[in-house]
């Protein structure tokens, strides 16, 4: 017998049911996930997500700032670039490249983030007011390593895509997309560790700040 | 990871006499519990969310046969290949076999505490292939060459001038005296590392049956480029990891960081499911799903099987007198405090962690602090009662505890014993009422004295009182 049947059949006789995973076992465990039932949740969590977002963003570290229209994005990006002096060169997801960065002075490059680039602007597929928290779901034209390598991330917000909790935005992604993704990438904040001696470094290995700019 | 529990007890003095050591445990004792106080506090209704999690992860156990083949089932479909290992050498022979096969000559790994019990980079390091650390903390200890002494923060023994003095050496760079700069030096050292590696090993906090993903939770971010970057992805973990729905997921992430440190989330979720598809630049290959046993079968069914309930967020150590004292590293083996005193002995043997069990106050911290209700003192007490009857305890102390068993299913017989017990203790304390030292049990009064009773019994006052309160009626 093989290491999978064993481990099975031990677990069946330690809890007393015999022979093999009966398929009606299965059903019933099929039914429950299929439930997708939501334990509780805390009372805060739902009040208006998109002030809770802004109040978790500060807690988090994460700075926020919003422009009345995404075509506005390019000049509060620029803005920030030059307020935390870095260089306004950028690589971006495609679904912004058609914006004027030129006209603020900012190089974007279209294309993934590799291990030189410093800044990475993404968008998000929504965000979670309880946390402060941004979901990212990984495809061909929005590469997860855009907001990973790069030391600083900013990502575009739209108020719209802005859910209570993290049960909301599952279930945004199950009625818009179907199943998670290869990569389903929740970012709350800078990087960070406190592995030398609990003292709080932000900056680990990934990004050392993340900036939201929110739009409508 | 060699066992070295049966040395607990001359570990254990060496460690209180360790000024570093006591010095990092104070400093960590008040930010993890503080931290997890604040945590907890921002949420109104904790203990609904403990109960709930705590009957998801039971739903879970008692059906764990059906929800990892569902989960098998899923993870398939989307493209990973799962393997099963019965023991620790079956799972270290799977991951060098895909390493081998795949030419592998690189590996970054983030912190899984299961490669730790399976002593996985021993496997594959002495079969010439390079393993790095990328964790923070993980990566302070591979180059001291030590093992984790906690579960969430592995170094937390260890002072920054001692990682100061490790980063020289390995570095060839000049010391560092400030936290955020040895940070940036270990991200600067890691980097090429995790760009160039060929194999991610990572474990996995959780893996979901609903949609066969693994998933990591962390803050440094070294994880997510573990499973991202390289073209093949490991993931080791154990068969009680899973859990039923993404929503399930939703909950317990409520739990475990805050349990952790009191965080309300960790920075990153990497929740990762299959591999690649066509057109991503990102992503592995190849997704291998070891799925480990290594002693956890014995527990399903068992009368512990709530220890497999364990969400590995650290509180209960965290929380612990002894461990607040003595700190990981003297229990021993991988996992320290109250759930490594359960889990030690039924993963390497009762003969080999014997002190552990009883390396408690049972002050029950551990169980009011645990996020999925772990019934901790109840079963370190049944470890105590199997040593008991399995005579592995010392013979003073089997005899000493026989010798009180007489005495307590005789009830008559205890009546009298105590009263001559108490009236020979009442002599001895004398004037002051103290007693200076105790035959056969000196050790506890070498440093302090103890307080004398009166010279009557409990049940001597109790049966006088209520007959006064009769004679008043």
């Amino acid at each position: 017998m093989s290491a999978r049947e064993n481990i099975l059949a031990r677990i069946r006789s330690q809890t007393g049911k015999a022979g093999v995973t009966s398929d009606a076992e299965l059903s019933l465990v099929q039914a429950h996930i299929s439930g997708h039932e939501r334990g509780p949740v805390p009372t805060f969590a739902m009040h208006d997500p998109v002030q809770h977002f802004v109040e978790e963003c500060a807690r988090l570290t994460t700075t926020i700032s919003e422009v009345g229209d995404v075509c506005a994005a390019p000049l509060e990006v620029a803005r920030y670039i030059y307020s935390a002096s870095l260089q306004p060169r950028c690589v971006g997801w495609p679904e912004f490249a058609a914006l004027d960065w030129q006209a603020a002075g900012i190089q974007y490059d279209s294309r993934p983030a590799t291990g030189d680039d410093l800044i990475g602007i993404t968008g998000c597929f929504c965000a979670i007011g309880e946390t402060g928290t941004l979901l990212l779901l990984g495809a061909p034209t929005t590469p997860k390593s855009t907001a990973l390598l790069p030391e600083t991330h900013i990502c575009i917000v739209s108020k719209s895509r802005m859910v209570p909790t993290m049960e909301d935005a599952f279930q945004l992604m199950r009625r818009e997309i179907g199943e998670p993704p290869r990569a389903t990438f929740f970012v709350s904040g800078p990087s960070r560790t406190a592995d030398i001696e609990q003292t709080i470094v932000i900056g680990a290995h990934g990004p050392y700040r993340v900036h939201v700019v929110l739009i409508p | 990871m060699q066992v070295q529990s049966m040395h607990f007890k001359q570990t254990a003095s060496t460690k209180l006499n360790d000024a570093v050591l006591q010095t990092a445990l104070k400093k960590s004792k008040g930010k993890f519990v503080d931290g997890r106080a604040l945590g907890v506090a921002q949420i109104d209704n904790w203990e609904d969310i403990r109960t709930y999690a705590a009957a998801m992860r039971d739903r879970v156990i008692d059906g764990l046969d059906a929800y990892l083949l569902e989960f098998e089932r899923n993870a398939i479909r989307r493209g990973a290949e799962v393997h099963w290992a019965e023991t620790a050498e079956e799972a270290n022979a799977i991951v060098l076999g895909i390493a081998q096969r795949n030419g592998v000559k690189t590996i970054t790994k983030s912190k899984s505490m299961v490669t730790e019990e399976i002593a996985l980079n021993d496997a594959l390091i002495g079969a010439g292939i390079r393993v790095m650390e990328t964790d923070l903390g993980e990566y302070i200890l591979q180059l001291a060459g030590e093992p984790p002494s906690h579960i969430v923060a592995p170094a937390v023994h260890k002072s920054k001038e001692q990682v100061a003095e490790l980063f020289m050496k390995a570095h060839h760079k000049p010391r560092l005296t400030e936290i955020p700069a040895m940070t940036r030096e270990a991200r600067e050292q890691l980097r090429s590392h995790f760009l160039g590696a060929d194999m991610g090993i990572s474990g996995a906090n959780f893996v979901i049956a609903e949609t066969g993903t693994t998933l990591t939770v962390t803050n440094e971010g070294n994880a997510d480029l573990v499973t991202t970057l390289p073209r093949i992805h490991c993931v080791v973990t154990g068969i009680e990891k899973v859990i039923p729905t993404l929503e399930d997921f939703a909950t317990l992430i409520r739990l475990l960081p805050r349990s952790a440190i009191g965080q309300s989330i960790a920075n990153y979720l990497t929740l990762t499911t299959g591999v690649k598809a066509a057109g991503e630049s990102d992503g592995p290959e190849q997704m291998h799903i070891v799925l480990v046993d290594a002693g956890r079968t014995k527990l399903v069914g068992s009368d512990m099987k709530d220890m497999l309930r364990c969400i590995r967020c650290g509180a209960c150590m965290n929380h612990c007198p002894v461990y607040q004292n003595v700190g990981g590293h003297a229990y021993g083996w991988v996992y320290p405090g109250p759930m490594g005193s359960v889990l030690t002995p039924t993963y390497v043997g009762i003969e080999n962690a014997g002190d552990l069990p009883n390396a408690a106050t049972f002050c029950g911290e551990c169980q009011v602090v645990c996020p999925v209700k772990i019934p901790l003192p109840d079963l370190m007490r049944k470890w105590r009662e199997r040593q008991f009857d399995m005579k592995l305890r010392p013979m003073g102390e089997r005899a000493a505890i026989a010798f009180w068993g007489f005495f307590v299913k005789r009830p008559a017989v205890y009546a009298i014993a105590t009263r001559i017990a108490a009236r020979i203790a009442a002599m001895m304390g004398g004037r002051e009422k103290l007693i200076h030292s105790l035959p056969g049990i000196d050790g506890w009064t070498q440093g302090r004295d103890m307080p004398a009773p009166e010279g009557k019994t409990f049940r001597e006052l109790h049966a006088a009182r209520l007959a006064s309160q009769k004679a008043k009626t």
